[in-house]
């Protein structure tokens, strides 16, 4: 700034400072306000809570016993009786799709907490060592990426053997990368702030900083982050269900429901449209509330 | 520019090493002895035995992964443990069915992605906007194969307008054969089969091509929105040039630059989900197969695949990189400079 | 009078409220003729700006007023017509030459696309137009730095090229919207000076908004002083700082260091914030930072009152006040 040009008192100052202090509780605070004004998050929320109230009480509410075998029931389409109608076992669809909620919310859930405590760690080291502790990290999750992630979640799968738990892993192993890159790049960014900076030169050890200062700062993206990760992982276990890959008989996972009854595409089509409506409302609410947590996170879409 | 090519080639050699040794510790170590599935449950344990050393099983892993590496290296990805056929000639008799699904299916994706995308964002929150990005959230949260089934349902089942699977009809099947049947049927001049490839084609391309659609709209509609705000286009209107030239000349351009990547990137992860698009589709392709030979631990076979899918999907990566130099200046030029 | 704003007022539509951005002004500007608007961001001098130039995007809207260009009123013309009359008769450059230009055309490219808009000229002659443009803002080799992009020129380079592109249709109106805050001290001066010698060059008159007075002092004939989208203080370059008469005016002059300053103690600064446009005070819009706020300030907001050609927005120069304040 030049001497003899004199700059009006900048207004904006005063906010600036309190950009600087901000604490990272206040930004997930500003999150949530934002997010309560998000109609289409808070649709996604709700039909979470719904889908987790599902799950919860399922046996509940299920009319029939949903793994029981009826070959004189077999295939009624939907009726009062049986509002989804029955599958090619005579079981019914309805107790089977009610059913299915707690196996892909569970194994969705899982997934996500594998993959998310691995890349957190993985990318919290990348980050905050550099160098080549870094290098070596980062290109080991390249390679990974440089694999279709179902199709390495399929090739687990023949190795590690059907069932949810394999399932779980294989699928929570296929995207630790994202986490990993995320967290890196967020600690990246955060490491050269001042209050870090200031952490750092009063002398606290490194885990102590990466944990109280750069995590709850990178907490914001990786809620995020593992949200949209959720609907991923439901799709996922559906994908390998569907292949024959997921669950163990006669357990009722969606994909599994779809998979077993697609030759049964021309004669029975209502076989294959609840489960599919029941993923596809999952994944949808997972995204709607990822999407609205991205965009509460993001001060410059906010103003908009 | 050459340079910088080079070297990300050459970095290419330590990610496709790395993948070998990630499929290699699946497929041999953690998995399962392929013997008893390849040879059924009523072969003796010399049988076994013999079989493993007919297939350089019974070697030491390190070894085992040497053999593999060098065979790599000459272009030989090993024989089926089924067919005894070499595993590059299995695959490349497949490949063409794949890459002209995924073909169909990123251009169907772009078309549309894009055109949405700019229409969104031009208009934005109009019930035209709101209609694309209801779309473009449902296309990223339906299932790939649930689509396929909905499609085949739909235009089979009960409008049978559309086959429900296959890529031609037998009889109609093209004289000349590159494995490209659009390509086939056009060199020998062949109406009625090329109709009936594109329309064989039409549905799985559209199932495949819906995720990446809708991450395209998205991406589109923001990369415009973030463009149109620039200061560069309120320069351009300064000019007095009509808003359609704003668009079309000024922001696409800058915008289309961040939708490259990302068609790029869509492209490779296109691969994966040919896997069940293939098989919804009874398409006779790579994925379908390698779904297959997992299942029966043809190893050798998907070793192959996924290494060559692997290879594939970084070799995409770097073309996405050297066209987006080539479309934004500052890239290229930043280079000579620096 | 070349142009002639009268009780122009731009709003915009927020969540929150509506804000008045520019609430009735009025000015005008004479052939070859450069008027300076300053004020503070958010004072609502780009919005005038850009309202006269019909380029106020969503959620603004111009409500009310009109602005008479050479007679005719632009407000009233259609969306070809302003098109017509943008970046022909009436030109901007802006403040941010780093981002003004877009990246991805070359130089030449982005000026004759200019010219071809608006004059009927082949590709050669506009090509020639343009490197001739590029020499007279003072570019050096222009055959060659056209075919620049423009990350290939320093922030200074851009800011001629914007200028070059602004007058390569012999614009009677340049709108210069704060063209030298981005720029390094030295190259101020040049773009000033180049500005200057264009107006002289090319008779046209010039717009200048900014918020720096140092820049005033040197380039401007007539001075507007704006503060919340009024005009506080309307007089020539000299009157204004020989005698200011609004106390922000008199705020922003004190704040301005000067060499023959003796005093140690700190520089003025006017105290307080800029209002929330959503919450203004209810009388005068400057009565919470003013010096010499009086009670009726809280209440009524003042009036412009011209005193010898000098037009002021006070009660201190209002008779009714004139007496109780002495």
């Amino acid at each position: 700034m030049s001497m003899q040009h004199a700059e009006l008192p900048k207004s904006e100052f005063p906010e600036q400072t309190a950009d600087l202090l901000e604490k990272p509780e206040s930004r997930l605070k500003e999150m949530w306000e934002s997010l309560c004004e998000d109609k289409a998050a808070l649709t996604g929320l709700f039909v979470i809570l719904f889908l987790v109230l599902v799950a919860l009480f399922g046996p509940l509410i299920m009319p029939y016993d949903p793994n029981l075998s009826n070959m004189t029931k077999s295939f009624i389409w939907p009726n009062s009786e049986h509002w989804f109608g029955t599958d090619q076992l005579g079981r019914d669809i309805f107790s089977r799709v009610i059913a299915g909620t707690r196996i892909s919310l569970t194994v969705g859930l899982s997934a996500v907490a594998i993959s998310l405590t691995i890349g957190v760690v993985l990318g919290s080291i990348a980050g905050y060592r550099g160098g080549k502790v870094d290098t070596v990290i980062m290109r080991f999750m390249d390679m990974m990426l440089a694999i279709p992630s179902i199709l390495l979640a399929i090739a687990f799968m023949a190795a590690l053997g059907k069932g949810l738990d394999k399932a779980v892993i294989a699928i929570g192993f296929v995207s630790i990368p994202e986490y990993a890159r995320i967290v890196r790049g967020c600690i990246l960014s955060v490491k050269e702030n001042d209050y870090v900076q200031a952490a750092r030169v009063i002398g606290n050890k490194s885990s102590r900083i990466i944990f109280k200062h750069i995590l709850p700062n990178v907490l914001s993206s990786i809620v995020v982050r593992a949200t949209l990760g959720i609907s991923t992982a439901v799709l996922d276990t559906a994908a390998l269900g569907f292949l024959g890959l997921g669950v163990q008989p006669p357990a009722a996972e969606w994909g599994d429901m779809l998979g077993r009854a697609r030759g049964f595409v021309f004669t029975a089509p209502y076989t294959l449209i609840f489960p599919g409506i029941a993923i596809t409302l999952t994944v949808l609410a997972f995204n709607l509330l990822g999407d609205g947590l991205r965009d509460a996170l993001d001060p410059k879409l906010r103003k908009n | 520019m050459f340079k910088y090519i080079v070297k990300r080639i050459l970095m290419l050699i330590p990610v496709l090493l790395g993948v070998s040794i990630i499929v290699f510790l699946i497929m041999r170590v953690f998995s399962p002895d392929p013997a008893p599935i390849v040879l059924g449950q009523h072969a003796t344990i010399e049988d076994a035995n013999a079989w493993r050393a007919a297939n350089g099983l019974d070697k030491p892993l390190y070894i085992q992964f040497v053999d593999f590496l060098k065979g790599a290296l000459t272009g030989d990805l090993g024989t089926s443990y089924y067919t005894k056929t070499p595993v590059t000639q299995e695959i490349f008799s497949r490949f063409p069915a794949t890459i002209e699904l995924a073909l169909a299916a990123i251009i169907l994706a772009s078309v549309f992605g894009i055109f949405i995308g700019i229409i969104s964002a031009v208009k934005k929150n109009s019930i035209i906007d709101h209609a694309g990005m209801l779309l473009a959230l449902v296309g990223v949260s339906m299932p790939i194969f649930w689509l396929g089934i909905l499609l085949i349902i739909l235009f089979a089942g009960v409008w049978h307008i559309l086959p429900s699977g296959g890529r031609i009809d037998p009889l109609l099947q093209p004289v000349v054969s590159s494995g490209f049947y659009i390509y086939d049927t056009i060199v020998s001049g062949d109406t009625e089969a090329l109709a009936d490839a594109l329309r064989h084609l039409i549905l799985p391309a559209a199932a495949l091509g819906m995720y990446s659609m809708a991450i395209i709209t998205r991406m589109t509609r923001s990369s415009m929105l973030e463009t149109m705000s620039q200061d560069y286009i309120r320069t351009a209107r300064a000019k007095g040039i009509s808003e359609n030239r704003v668009v079309t000349h000024h922001a696409l351009r800058n915008a289309m630059i961040p939708v490259t990547t990302v068609i790029g990137l869509q492209l490779g992860s296109l691969l994966g989900g040919a896997v069940l698009t293939e098989t919804v589709f009874s398409w006779p392709g790579i994925g379908n197969y390698t779904v297959e030979c997992i299942l029966k631990s043809d190893f050798p076979v998907v070793q192959g695949v996924v290494l060559l899918i692997a290879f594939i999907f970084v070799l995409i990566n770097l073309v996405v990189d050297i066209v987006y130099a080539l479309i934004d200046p500052r890239i290229k030029f930043s280079k000579k400079e620096g | 009078m070349l142009l002639e704003v009268n009780h122009l007022q731009t709003e915009f539509q927020l969540k929150h409220g509506t804000v008045k951005a520019v609430n009735d002004i009025s000015f005008s500007i004479e052939k070859g003729e450069i008027l300076a608007i300053v004020g503070e961001s958010g004072s609502g001098k780009s919005v005038t700006s850009l309202s006269v130039m019909g380029l106020v995007q969503n959620p603004g809207k111009v409500v009310g007023g009109e602005i008479l260009f050479k007679g005719e009123d632009l407000l009233k013309k259609s969306k070809a017509e302003m098109q017509a009359i943008r970046g022909d008769q009436i030109s901007m450059i802006f403040q941010e030459p780093m981002t003004s230009l877009n990246p991805v055309y070359r130089i030449k490219d982005q000026i004759m696309e200019s010219i071809m808009t608006h004059m009927k000229l082949s590709k050669k002659e506009a090509w020639e137009r343009a490197v001739h443009m590029l020499e007279v803002v003072g570019i050096p080799s222009p055959r060659e730095r056209a075919m620049d992009y423009p990350h290939q020129m320093s922030g200074g380079m851009r800011q001629r090229v914007m200028i070059a592109m602004a007058l390569s249709c012999r614009p009677e109106l340049l709108i210069a919207d704060e063209p030298t805050t981005a720029l390094d001290v030295t190259i101020q001066a040049q773009i000033l000076d180049l500005l200057y010698h264009m107006r002289e060059k090319f008779n046209m008159a010039v717009l200048l908004i900014t918020h720096d007075l140092g820049v005033v002092s040197e380039a401007a004939d007539r001075v507007i002083v704006m503060y919340c989208g009024q005009i506080v203080e309307e007089a020539d370059v000299r009157s204004l700082f020989a005698n200011p008469m609004h106390p922000y005016t008199l705020g922003l002059l004190k704040s301005i260091p000067r060499l023959e300053d003796e005093s140690d103690g700190p520089l003025y600064m006017i105290k307080g914030m800029v209002p929330n446009p959503l919450k203004m005070p209810a009388g005068c819009p400057f009565s919470d930072r003013c010096d010499r706020c009086m009670e009726r300030c809280r209440r009524e907001a003042p009036a412009l009152k011209e005193i010898d050609g000098h037009k002021v927005r006070c009660f201190l120069y209002d008779s009714e006040t004139e007496e109780a304040q002495v």
